[in-house]
């Protein structure tokens, strides 16, 4: 009997490369793995077709813990790479993962700008409130006054930005907010937001036991949004704002025109159009 | 200088920006390329939109052209507001012609102090007589005329480049051009000068009328690139705004990046599905991409970036040239970064050597920077249509389908198989993390060496044919140039020659990886050698210094821009050594 005549389910597992991770025990961002590949065997996508791009950063090792095509690539410099690798190739689906400092700090400018073109990706920041690569420092989404860090003693004193406001102000259609302490929510979230035709956004709350010991206690305040997501961007920015930051759920969705350059070729080579420059 | 050439005229065209000095300038070249002549025109303006100052300064010759050359025949000034900005590129002779309107005020005494001819026609108020004509269109008919151009060819050209403006524009364009051409005080300067006659307008073969910019476009594309990340940066801009629509025809795609940091790796990423990719930017541009360029070389990404260089550090001189960014794309990498620089020689050049760039870049898996300069890229030149035929490159190795795939392995190449997205069973991630040859990150050092190794080897002992530079003459002076300053130097070559001295022009195109075998093999008998660089630090120097040895005695030409070098002044400096 032929392979082929046989259904093969695909497991999550077979998505894990064989790789160990360099994350440290207790670390949210095994978490996002596992969610990741759920969303993946669930969605049954071939492992060739689809590409997830990373920049630099624990989270962002990602990228070589799965097995379908991956670009580990610059600090902060993700989005635009997955941009043109989608720009290139409409045919992939292309996930795209990191931590709160490259996709917030290094890569803010890409962010905002990822989530205004709205290209057909998918997005997933892991945010731990801090920098663990570089031995814990104050990322865009630490307290002012979280004081452990050698490089701000006593506290940044700098007021954090709420990435879902960031991503809604700046245009992104699906915004979403996920738990590591949750991962079949947040892979059930996550096959979401790759089925949403735009650019999606999932901040992934995944705490740091090695610089942020206390966000173990998160599963003591993570809960759910009690309203559905909404399409109104007004209310989105009311309940973004209304929240703590740790109410998770589907924020903001709407179905607005997603971008994807080029054209149908007219001519096969440039011998159609040298014409221009004859005398 | 005595000039070697049988009719060889250089006219500059000022005004403040708006008054049609450009569109003037533009159309004066066309006629010449619709006469049977050569030619070449560059614009200068400075940094302002509207209210600044532009000048067309256009060299009309019957052979081909790639220089400015050292003087000015004619200026003729639709106004004179800011003419003292031009003071330093326009130089004039004292049997140079003045053409000025008296109502646009005094003529500079610094140029009357000169002893120039000068002949006064009322340009304003002749364009005034022809209603929805402009003054542009009385200067050019007066330079129609000095040229002995056909006017029924520029009243053909008027109604081609304004019939979208509207039946009376066209008509009044077309009295205010004639009411210049016909100008009694032109018939009468032209004949008391006896200029050559340009002879019927004659074809032989096909001919093209192209900017610098728009050769760089159409190399990339003629090399396979199918899809460009674009941020605007002066002089850069109007390569991508040719090629967004091109590509769009050819079934590829630009994308506008928010700053240049983007732009870099967007092209990694396309460049990594498998579509060839580049971008094209300036100086500023260029510091922001080094450090995505250094990821494609690590990678190992095809990726392509044209520089178009302008003044510098910094913002610098961002609308005039120079070519000071030869260090920053030779050195600019950090850690070990084994890569490709490439330098346009001239217009038609900038075909051939972005074609090759991108083929190579694709054949080799790395980075290609591209140089040109801003002269080359806003200049249009008239030139014999290009013929060439680049030495056989194979397209990028791509991989099947395999169960034992290893993105880094170790060939005896170097080159190595890629994989591309879609492609069962031959999953990878592409990382600038180093790595072992199955593209898991490592910092052995044993990968590390053997990884760098790979990157150098398959640049290193890839046969780039006889393209690595372009030589001409012979003799026992040598004169080595990169680049824009190549016009100037065969230019002053044939001059030197004309008198009766011997000069071998070398212009390396294949910037890295050097070619000192090859070098040395033309130097040799050579006694002296003469560098020719636009660059205040002699960047070009000190890379002669680390890459080749060079027995000859040498000296070097070497000044800043954004003036262009001028062929006079290259054959002053081999006239001068000679006579010591």
């Amino acid at each position: 009997m032929s392979q082929a005549s046989t259904p093969i389910q695909i497991k999550p597992k077979d998505y894990k490369s064989d790789i160990k991770p360099i994350w440290c025990p207790g670390c949210g961002d095994f978490a996002v793995l596992n969610a990741i590949t759920k969303a993946l065997a669930f969605l049954e996508l071939p492992h060739e077709d689809v590409a997830l791009i990373s920049g630099i950063g624990c989270s962002s090792r990602i990228a070589a813990y799965t097995s379908v095509y991956g670009f580990h690539g610059l600090h902060g410099r993700a989005l635009p790479l997955a941009a043109g690798l989608k720009a290139a190739r409409k045919d992939l689906t292309v996930l795209v993962a990191g931590g709160d400092g490259d996709g917030l700090s290094i890569g803010g400018n890409h962010f905002i700008h990822a989530c205004r073109r709205n290209m057909d990706m998918t997005y997933i920041i892991m945010d731990n409130e801090v920098y663990g690569m570089t031995k814990g420092q104050a990322s865009p989404t630490t307290a002012p006054d979280w004081g452990d860090s050698k490089l701000t003693p006593g506290g940044s004193g700098i007021r954090p930005f709420q990435p879902a406001g960031l991503a809604l102000t700046a245009g992104a259609s699906f915004i979403a907010r996920g738990f590591t302490g949750d991962p079949n929510g947040l892979a059930r979230m996550l096959v979401k937001a790759i089925e949403h035709k735009g650019f999606s956004f999932v901040q992934a709350l995944s705490p740091c036991p090695t610089f942020r010991p206390e966000q173990m206690d998160w599963k003591h305040h993570v809960r759910a949004f009690e309203e559905e997501a909404t399409a109104d961007p007004i209310i989105a920015a009311q309940r973004i704002q209304a929240d703590d930051g740790m109410s998770t759920g589907i924020l903001f969705r709407r179905n607005l025109p997603f971008f994807q350059p080029g054209a149908s070729a007219v001519e096969t080579d440039t011998a159609g159009f040298e014409s221009e420059f004859e005398l | 200088m005595t000039i070697v050439h049988p009719c060889d005229i250089s006219v500059a065209v000022t005004g403040s920006g708006g008054a049609g000095a450009i569109t003037a300038g533009e159309l004066l070249l066309r006629l010449a390329g619709n006469n049977g002549c050569f030619g070449m025109m560059r614009r200068s303006f400075g940094p302002q939109i509207r209210g600044g100052e532009a000048a067309a300064l256009v060299r009309i010759s019957h052979r081909p052209v790639e220089c400015m050359n050292d003087s000015f025949d004619l200026l003729l000034a639709l106004d004179w507001r800011n003419a003292e900005r031009f003071a330093g590129e326009i130089q004039l002779r004292p049997d140079s012609l003045i053409i000025a309107d008296p109502a646009a005020g005094e003529i500079p005494a610094a140029i009357i102090d000169l002893g120039v001819d000068i002949i006064e026609v009322p340009m304003k108020a002749l364009a005034k007589e022809a209603p929805g004509g402009r003054p542009n269109m009385v200067a050019l008919g007066l330079l129609v005329h000095w040229f002995g151009f056909c006017d029924d060819l520029a009243s053909q050209l008027i109604e081609e480049v304004f019939s979208l403006k509207g039946e009376s524009i066209v008509s009044g364009s077309r009295a205010a051009f004639l009411k210049g051409f016909t100008e009694p005080l032109i018939v009468e300067a032209r004949e008391a000068r006896q200029l050559p006659e340009p002879g019927e307008p004659k074809h032989e073969g096909d001919r093209w009328q192209m900017s610098g910019n728009e050769g760089c476009g159409l190399g990339a594309l003629r090399g396979g690139i199918r899809f460009a990340a674009a941020y605007p940066i002066t002089p850069a801009s109007d390569l991508l705004e040719w090629l967004a629509p091109s590509l769009e025809k050819l079934g590829g795609s630009l994308l506008q990046a928010e700053d240049e940091l983007a732009s870099i790796n967007m092209v990694i990423g396309a460049s990594f599905g498998g579509v060839p990719a580049m971008t094209a930017t300036s100086g500023p541009g260029l510091s922001l991409m080094l450090e995505g360029i250094g990821l494609a070389v690590a990678a190992e990404i095809p990726s392509v970036v044209v520089d178009v260089m302008r003044g510098g550090p910094s913002t610098g001189v961002p609308t005039k040239s120079e070519q000071a960014d030869l260090n920053v794309a030779v050195y600019g990498l950090h850690g070990d970064a084994p890569h490709l620089v490439l330098g346009a020689l001239d217009h038609a050049d900038c075909i051939l050597t972005t074609e090759w760039s991108v083929r190579l870049a694709e054949a080799l898996q790395t980075a290609a920077i591209v140089l040109t300069d801003q002269n080359l890229a806003q200049s249009r030149v008239i030139f014999p249509k290009p013929e060439y035929e680049l030495p056989a490159i194979p397209k990028r190795l791509t991989a099947e389908q395999s169960n034992h795939y290893q993105r880094y392995r170790l060939t005896d190449s170097g080159i190595s198989p890629m994989a591309i997205p879609g492609t069962a069973s031959t999953m990878y991630v592409a990382d600038g993390l180093e790595h072992c040859e199955n593209a898991k990150p490592s910092s052995a050092a044993s990968d590390h060496e053997a990884q760098l190794e790979k990157r150098w080897r398959k640049i290193r002992d890839f046969d780039y044919g006889n393209y690595w530079a372009d030589i001409s003459g012979q003799g026992q002076t040598a004169i080595i140039t990169w680049g824009s300053s190549t016009a100037a130097v065969r230019e002053a070559a044939d001059r030197l020659r004309h008198n009766g001295q011997k000069v071998k022009v070398i212009a390396l195109r294949l910037l890295l990886p050097a070619s000192p075998e090859k070098l040395a093999v033309e130097l040799h008998g050579i006694k002296r050698v003469l560098i020719v660089e636009q660059s205040h630090s002699r960047q070009f120097h000190h890379y002669l210094r680390a890459y080749y040895d060079i027995d000859a005695e040498t000296r070097t030409h070497a000044r800043p821009g954004p003036l262009p070098i001028f062929p006079g002044e290259v054959v002053d400096q081999i006239k001068n050594w000679s006579a010591t």
